[in-house]
């Protein structure tokens, strides 16, 4: 009824004396624009006057206003019609201003005008009247907007738009294409353009735009590009006429090198995500390469040490719930102490009177990891933890149009190499690093020299825990956090030193690497499960071969 | 062969049989054939005789739980033959065990025919549910008891065969061996696991109804099996100590203790390992064949890796190196098990896991090096005893 009212205002107003009696921001626009048609019957209204009017028109008539909307170039168009597409768009019912509105506390809603972004007071849900659009509308305002953003200053609004366009690529959009290309700098954004272009012209009836098109999209990966190839060779092969023969054969070599290099990015995706896992299984081995490498301990309980790293960061971050990037930070370091402390206090109450017994060793670290396990799950319950993900570790990063690659599994490579890194230094270049090389070599000499080799020992070994204690920080990211953690990964960590050959890093990166990536790769062949199985058969096989892994150590100590 | 029957017949005194020759000098051994033979007349006896509210009433579940533990003892002989006598330390036993099972559990579940949920006659339940349409070529045969019965003891002895050959033929020993035999065990639980494999996936096979004919729930039935197991037991014993009394027993003691220095002596080791580690994995595989009709059940749980390792730790509370001590550890961990589960499940791990450190530790030759030591009065030796004898009653009685 309301709206009948202030339609019939407006009518009555067309051709009445002007009155400024009203404070409405839309009754004066309107007010403007009936004085401006009594004087110019070719008046063009303004971006306020056209908005305004959206309150009262028809569908019909709303499709001329959006399309005068678009091209008013307002710098708040894109806005309003934005807002008019998500149904944001309404108007008060009292003096016909269109606004925005934001729910209060209070239950009723703040009106905000859409010209000044003023808020205009409190009004009640049903004061403000949403304005409606239906499909037909819908799909003119997505193509407005696709222009809208064309030409925005912002590159990722454009780049959007571009890719929106391309989706939508057919004849209406050419004259926006062809008007956006002369104005876009960035050459990514062009390429998209371009292909929209070609992709249309694709369709067309110019036999030499059609071939210059098809030439274009030689080695466009994107699914559009592959579609409208895969359209215009049915086309061509339903009416035999309609193309000359090099198109089609230049469309067919076209679509096989796009092909071929999808299944590139196929393999490369599989390789990336191969090194990731690759670099979980070698965070998770660098620690087992120290305490079973270098002391030839074999330690079942390194996965627990991974699990009291996971646990230690989830603990840190319910100590600091606000800051969850920082946490992580710190827990790098805490981990590292947990861990590495609980490795030092195995290795002098139990291992240490186990030495040159691999056997024994073996059982009793399995005994010291079912009691871990169980003391995990006393105290912090039988579920799994949930830790959270910061967020500059979600995302993606796009290498070309079909390959977008997640950037966790980035950090995790880079973590994992930094790692090894570290502890490449730590062997090397350091005093603790001289000493642990010397005591492996010949323990009595390094002792009779003046090395305390029981603590050496102690620290080697709280070395490579506090190591696993790290990874479980990284794993704390990718999986679960809960009492089993450790022992998913405990044979997969063997398997990686022992493929890789006992007390040699370098044979643990490479171990881990081929093993992550064979599993891979083989996933897509067979299956996740199969893949490991296959895997770990190959192992099998390999150590018949190579019994002391790729890199082996050579010399008198080896044979004992 | 031929050697290996001249040593036994020049080592046996003319008076006694074969058999008996055996336990001469073994006094555990005697006492614990005599005591299996005894409880494989007593158990059933007072559990079909005695009313069930007598004081000497066994209950059926007791003989159950009982003939259980007869089958791990019999999985804990097997190890013992490879890692007591011959320095094997295999993670990988228990999927010899569950493959003998399979093949069992296979067979029982043919005898179900058209008695299952779907009802069809040729196909085991879940592949109705999975909709297959005809038998899979390895499933062939389970339907007769006596193939089925070759296959416990083919396919343990075949996987041991190839994968032992290729093994001990690439001289891989001590931990990288026992490495690769839990990923052994791994890889064929990720199989087993799988739907496709067609031995019923994550459920496994179970829902048995009968063997030979005879239900599988009736007493008789299961007093049968009992007796089943504990003979198994007497004749495993009794092979394992056949093969350890023989030369060829000298010489898989010589090859755990010097491995490299036997084969200097002109002794093919990898052929000596490979035969002792085949009898055995029949042994388990054996072991894992009575033990599926008597829990009613095989899923590919039994390959968890965690199931070989335990099999180690009872040897090791046993004793490693001594035939009935691995039978008493099997026996008493599992007891302890059963009880400590039932009563405190948050501490049996705590428990089990002491166990594997205070054993590896304290008691290198388990419970019967323990009672040896106290028997030769060892000053030293029989205070730790007395030390840890006293722990473990605290223990015992804190959880009673």
């Amino acid at each position: 009824m309301k709206l009948l009212k202030t339609l019939l205002l407006c009518m009555v107003a067309l051709n009445s004396v002007p009155s400024y009696a009203s404070n409405g921001e839309c009754e004066t626009y309107l007010q403007s624009e009936i004085e401006a048609h009594q004087f110019n019957q070719d008046y063009q209204s303004t971006f306020e006057q056209q908005v305004c009017r959206l309150v009262d028109a028809d569908y019909a008539e709303k499709e001329i206003l959006i399309n005068g909307i678009a091209k008013s170039e307002d710098e708040n168009a894109l806005f309003v019609i934005n807002a008019l597409l998500n149904a944001d768009l309404f108007y008060n019912k009292k003096n016909g201003d269109v606004v925005t509105r934001k729910e209060l506390e209070n239950g009723k809603y703040q009106a905000i005008s859409v010209f000044t972004q003023q808020e205009l007071g409190e009004f009640k849900k049903r004061d403000l009247r949403k304005i409606g659009i239906n499909n037909s509308l819908r799909r003119v305002i997505n193509g407005v907007v696709a222009e809208l953003q064309i030409s925005s200053s912002n590159p990722a609004d454009r780049e959007a738009a571009a890719l929106e366009l391309l989706k939508a690529a057919d004849n209406s959009a050419l004259p926006i294409l062809e008007k956006a290309l002369t104005k876009e700098s960035d050459e990514d954004i062009a390429t998209i353009l371009q292909t929209a272009r070609a992709l249309v012209l694709l369709q067309s009836d110019d036999a030499i735009a059609r071939m210059e098109s098809i030439q274009f999209l030689n080695g466009s990966l994107y699914v559009e590009t592959r579609n409208g190839l895969n359209a215009f060779l049915n086309r061509a092969k339903q009416d035999a006429g309609l193309y000359g023969k090099a198109e089609i054969l230049e469309a067919e070599k076209s679509l096989e090198a796009i092909n071929q290099l999808v299944k590139i990015n196929g393999v490369m995706e599989n390789v990336y995500f191969g090194i990731a896992l690759g670099a979980v299984l070698l965070l998770a081995a660098i620690g087992l390469a120290i305490t079973f490498g270098v002391m030839g301990v074999i330690n079942m309980a390194h996965g627990e040490m991974i699990m009291l790293g996971a646990y230690t960061t989830f603990v840190i971050q319910q100590l600091m719930p606000n800051s969850i990037g920082m946490s992580l930070v710190v827990s790098i370091p805490a981990a590292f102490l947990v861990s590495g402390l609980v490795g030092v206090l195995i290795e002098r109450t139990v291992i240490r009177h186990l030495y040159g017994r691999p056997l024994e060793t073996l059982l009793a670290t399995f005994g010291i990891s079912l009691v871990l396990q169980q003391a995990v799950r006393s105290i912090f319950g039988p579920l799994n933890q949930d830790v959270q993900t910061p967020d500059w570790m979600a995302g993606t990063f796009s290498v070309n149009a079909g390959l977008e690659l997640t950037f966790n599994r980035l950090y995790i490579i880079i973590f994992s190499l930094l790692v090894l890194a570290a502890l490449a230094v730590v062997l090397k270049k350091t005093l603790f690093g001289l000493q642990m090389r010397a005591v492996t070599m010949n323990r009595p000499m390094a002792s009779s020299m003046g090395i305390k080799t029981g603590w050496v020992d102690a620290l080697t070994f709280g070395l490579g825990s506090g190591i696993a204690g790290i990874a479980g920080v990284a794993l704390s990211q990718l999986t679960n956090v809960g009492p089993n953690l450790g022992q998913q990964y405990i044979i997969d960590s063997f398997m990686v030193v022992v493929f890789g050959g006992v007390g040699n890093l370098w044979g643990t990166l490479v171990g881990a690497m081929s093993l992550g990536v064979a599993n891979k790769i083989f996933e897509p062949m067979a299956g996740a499960v199969l893949a490991k199985i296959i895997v770990l058969v190959a192992i099998i096989l390999f150590i018949q071969k190579r019994p002391r892994g790729l890199f082996a150590l050579k010399g008198r100590s080896v044979e004992d | 062969m031929d050697t290996m029957q001249q040593t036994t017949q020049s080592i046996s005194k003319p008076k006694l049989g074969p058999l008996a020759t055996l336990l001469v000098g073994d006094k555990g051994g005697q006492k614990l054939i005599f005591a299996l033979i005894a409880i494989a007349i007593i158990f059933p006896f007072c559990n079909l005789v005695f009313p069930q509210d007598s004081f000497f009433h066994i209950s059926t579940y007791t003989l159950t739980l009982t003939g259980k533990y007869l089958c791990y003892a019999l999985l804990a002989l097997a190890v013992d033959l490879i890692w007591g006598y011959c320095g094997i330390l295999s993670l990988g036993h228990g999927a010899f065990f569950a493959l003998g099972g399979y093949a069992m559990g296979m067979y029982l579940m043919r005898q179900i025919g058209d008695r299952g949920v779907y009802g069809n006659p040729e196909l085991p339940d879940f592949m109705v549910f999975l909709n297959w349409s005809e038998l899979p070529w390895y499933w062939y045969g389970f339907d007769q008891f006596w193939f089925s019965m070759i296959m416990v003891l083919m396919a343990p002895g075949i996987l041991a065969f190839v994968f032992g050959w290729l093994a001990f033929r690439s001289r891989v020993t001590g931990v990288y061996l026992s490495i690769i035999t839990q990923a052994l065990t791994y890889a064929l639980m990720l199989a087993f696991f799988r739907n496709d494999m067609g031995f019923g996936g994550n459920n496994g096979l179970t829902d048995f109804k009968d063997i030979l004919g005879f239900d599988l729930q009736s007493s008789g039935t299961r007093n049968v099996l009992f007796i089943a197991s504990a003979s198994a037991l007497i004749i495993g014993y009794l092979i394992s100590r056949f093969i350890t009394r023989s030369k060829l027993g000298r010489v898989l003691v010589s090859i755990r203790d010097a491995e490299s220095r036997t084969r200097f002596l002109g002794y093919r080791v990898e052929h000596y390992k490979l035969f002792v580690f085949v009898v055995s994995a029949m042994l388990a595989g054996v072991a894992g064949a009575l033990y599926v009709p008597q829990v009613g059940i095989i899923n590919p749980g039994e390959f968890t890796p965690i199931n070989s390792i335990e099999i180690i730790i009872w040897v090791a509370v046993g004793g490693r190196g001594s035939l009935f001590g691995a039978v008493i550890g099997a026996i008493a961990v599992n007891y302890a098990k059963t009880y400590f589960t039932g009563a405190f499940a948050e501490l049996w791990l705590f428990m089990l896991g002491g166990l594997f450190v205070l054993t590896t530790l304290y008691l290198p030759k388990g419970i019967v090096g323990l009672w040896q030591q106290i028997k030769q009065g060892d000053g030293k030796a029989a205070q730790l005893a007395n030390v840890i004898t006293a722990k473990f009653s605290n223990a015992f009685s804190k959880g009673a």
